[in-house]
């Protein structure tokens, strides 16, 4: 049973303009097998959380803290997070030239390890994993996300998340691009390493349609930089109804 | 001028899956040691203490007259001599004004007679070999045949049998010179004429060493032919010569490594290479040169390809404090074809200054060149190529790709592209890029698990993949390591 515990987050960025803060105060408890979905209107921080939770240099945390079982995770590099158990699906994920996806996963996961995962049973791992989300076989050999199609990418990143088997994901609008089969395929990933590592998760989303098949136990309301409003799911079928009116008149 | 020219497949031997290399390494971590070329070591410098410095009229002929040399060699020597005292050094181009002509020892003669076997060799020089990782590639049968140069002459040479049996001649060019002299009088100086160049004049005159390879009428050697050279005396040029000719519906691949141990003052390596592909032969000579970061390396390389022949340069550049080196490719027949694929690696103090020349003098020829650099630490790499198609070498084509890579923001890349057309109907295509090792990227391989130096060893290398995947398996693998190894340098 472990907790990924966010505390009264600020971060900031350095824009031209100058220093502009982006999340102003944001506290999000997360523990083992529990889905927390989180919502709000675009340019409200969502990406920046996530980014935050995962060490992307760009992002400057001024107060407040982010632990893991009580460690720091702030103090961490990137890599130490992702050794750490932490695991973040980009709204958009980056593309490596030259690099297969095969020598990728191999490399990815034996950093996260900290040991090489053996050859035989990995590559079967790899090609059942592939198989069950409907990834075509080339993609082994293709390059990182080259050429992907925006539903490729994102079925890449989960395949990633069910092979390195994470304590925690951070899935960020997972489900935007994807079709109707995609989604429902995706979503099984989802389901599929949530229920045999019990990870927990943070689902960024728009729309209420991957709350279907991925069932969340809170639903956080984000709106300009910090947590709204919490609530059950039906707070997420309020917001499909009604809209974000409510909570941005509040600011 | 953007057409793009589609690669004749059949000409790329390529490893299928590039993944394969990080495979062969994660299942056998004892190779690593393999591919980690050792920069600081240096064997005991007994054959080099007494040598002279500086180069005159009396070092030539008592180069030549210890080679026991025909008169019209010697002739030749004294020519190159000339032309080299005559001409200035280059002002374009990478900087080479602080090499002292005076301060180089012009020939070093490290054992007398030549080894037949690796027990046959100096125990010094066994280890450096050993080092080098030769023997275990030897017993491999990796290598058709080695020819390790020691200093300035070859101390030890094998060939394998078949190979013999085939016609094939493989052996240092001061051997070949001696049994085969009808070679050397029709093709010495024929594809680079001794006064080319300054450089290549300079080696015209102190010529020492380096490989001889005839591939009789329709023979393949299906093995790579590899020589590895050294340089290990304190302030020693190395004027190795080469000469290969693939006689008509030929094919040989020869490979060229080179590694030095580090010195104090700065060291010169002057080679040239002359190649004969005729009618439908074809010749790939692969080179990844990693000089130590004091040595000046200004290399002349050259083919002349006859009709339907194909000449595929491999040249990959990490070591040396200055390289100048423009393999090139005179297409003299219709339907001949020139390729070059060329990578360099700029680190702190190194200017790389690198390309191809393709000369199309026949109708329906074609080329193309493919660049790729990366730039750390503060190093410069440049591409300068040239593409020349003459009159009347209608319906040639010509693609040149260069793709540069700074890792960080204190390094520099720049491009020399030149062209000189004479025909109307022809085809050219010419791309250029520069990229930077982008935040978002070393983010997403970090956020996966890897440091940051693993991170932008990966990037590093899918960015030069295109060109490791032509080179022969050890190669590609010693590439890889040389590459984390500088990553490990400038990072942080
Ligand atoms: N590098 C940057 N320079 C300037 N502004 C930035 C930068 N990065 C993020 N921002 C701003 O920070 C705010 C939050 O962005 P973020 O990507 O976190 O939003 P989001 O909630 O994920 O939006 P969406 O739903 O559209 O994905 C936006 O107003 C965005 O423009
Ligand atoms: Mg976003």
């Amino acid at each position: 049973m472990s907790t990924l515990e966010i505390k009264d987050l600020h971060v900031s960025i350095e824009t031209e303009q100058g220093t502009k803060e982006i999340l102003k105060g944001v506290t999000v408890t997360i523990s083992s097998g529990e889905i927390h979905a989180v919502m709000g209107p675009n340019g409200s921080g969502k990406s920046t959380l996530a980014s935050t939770i995962a060490g992307h240099p760009r992002y400057e945390v001024t107060s407040g803290s982010i632990t893991l079982d009580g460690q720091d995770v702030l103090e961490m590099d990137p890599d130490e997070r992702a050794q750490a158990g932490m695991f973040l699906a980009m709204q958009y994920p980056v593309e490596v030239p030259g690099v297969t996806m095969t020598n990728f996963l191999r490399t990815a996961k034996t950093a996260i390890d900290g040991e090489a995962p053996k050859l035989r049973t990995w590559t079967k791992e790899v090609r059942e994993a592939m198989e069950k989300l409907k990834i075509d076989a080339d993609f082994a050999s293709r390059n990182v996300n080259e050429g992907f199609s925006g539903g490729e990418k994102k079925r890449v990143e989960i395949l990633q998340l069910e092979l390195f088997k994470p304590k925690f994901a951070v899935l960020d609008e997972t489900d935007s691009g994807l079709d109707i089969d995609a989604l429902r395929v995706v979503s099984e990933g989802v389901n599929r390493a949530q229920s045999e590592n019990n990870m927990g998760t943070l689902l960024i989303t728009h729309y209420t349609r991957i709350l279907n098949y991925i069932k969340p136990d809170y639903v956080h309301v984000f709106v300009d930089g910090r947590v709204a409003e919490q609530g059950g799911p039906q707070l997420a079928d309020e917001l499909e109804e009604n809209g974000y009116d409510r909570f941005l008149a509040a600011v | 001028m953007t057409e793009q020219i589609s690669k004749t497949q059949e000409t790329l031997q390529s490893t299928e899956d590039p993944g394969v290399i990080q495979e062969v390494l994660d299942n056998n971590p004892e190779i690593k040691s393999l591919g980690n070329y050792e920069y600081g070591w240096s064997d005991s410098d007994d054959a080099g203490a007494s040598a002279k410095r500086g180069v005159d009229q009396a070092v030539v002929e008592d180069i030549s007259g210890k080679k026991d040399e025909p008169e019209w060699m010697l002739k030749m020597r004294k020519k190159g001599l000339k032309y080299f005292q005559r001409k200035p050094t280059p002002t374009w181009g990478a900087d080479v004004s602080d090499i002292d002509f005076d301060n180089i020892k012009y020939f070093v003669r490290s054992t007398e007679g030549q080894a037949q076997t690796w027990e046959d060799l100096p125990e010094d020089i066994r280890n450096t070999y050993e080092r080098l990782g030769i023997p275990e590639a030897e017993r491999d049968r990796l290598v058709a045949g080695v020819a390790a140069q020691y200093e300035s002459e070859v101390v030890y040479h094998q060939i394998r049998e078949d190979l013999e049996e085939q016609g094939v001649i493989f052996m240092d060019t001061d051997t070949a010179l001696k049994e085969h002299p009808e070679f050397f009088e029709e093709y010495f100086g024929s594809v680079i004429p001794v006064g080319d160049n300054k450089f290549a004049a300079l080696n015209t005159a102190v010529w020492s060493g380096g490989s001889f390879v005839y591939v009789p009428k329709g023979v393949h050697v299906e093995i790579p032919l590899q020589a590895y050279f050294r340089i290990n005396t304190e302030n020693m040029g190395q004027f190795e010569r080469t000469l290969i000719i693939a006689d008509e519906d030929s094919y040989v691949h020869y490979i060229e490594g080179c590694t030095a141990p580090i010195y104090n003052t700065d060291s010169l390596h002057s080679a040239v290479v002359e190649i004969v592909a005729k009618k439908n032969a074809r010749v790939r000579y692969t080179t990844i040169q990693n000089w130590s970061n004091n040595v000046y390396n200004l290399v002349t390389k050259r083919a002349v390809v006859e009709e339907g022949g194909t000449m595929e340069w491999i040249d990959g550049n990490i070591g040396s404090k200055v390289t100048m080196k423009y393999p090139a490719v005179y297409l003299t027949g219709e339907h001949a074809r020139g390729e070059t694929l060329s990578v360099a690696f700029a680190g702190e103090g190194q200017h790389q200054d690198t390309g191809s020349k393709m000369v199309h003098m026949a109708p329906n020829t074609s080329s193309s060149i493919v660049s790729k650099s990366v730039a750390r630490s503060g190093g410069r790499a440049s591409y300068r190529g040239l593409v020349q198609i003459n009159e009347n070498a209608h319906n040639s084509a010509n693609s040149v790709i260069c793709d540069a890579l700074l890792v960080d923001t204190i390094s520099k890349t720049d491009t020399y592209p030149y062209i000189d057309i004479r025909e109307d109907d022809v085809t050219l295509g010419h791309e250029a890029t520069v990229s930077k090792v982008s935040e978002d990227q070393l983010f997403y391989l970090m956020s996966r698990g890897l440091s940051e130096t693993e991170a932008m060893a990966m990037i590093v290398r899918g960015f030069i993949e295109p060109i490791a995947r032509e080179l022969p398996m050890e190669y590609a693998l010693e590439l890889n390591s040389l590459i984390e190894l500088q990553m490990e340098g400038s990072v942080g």
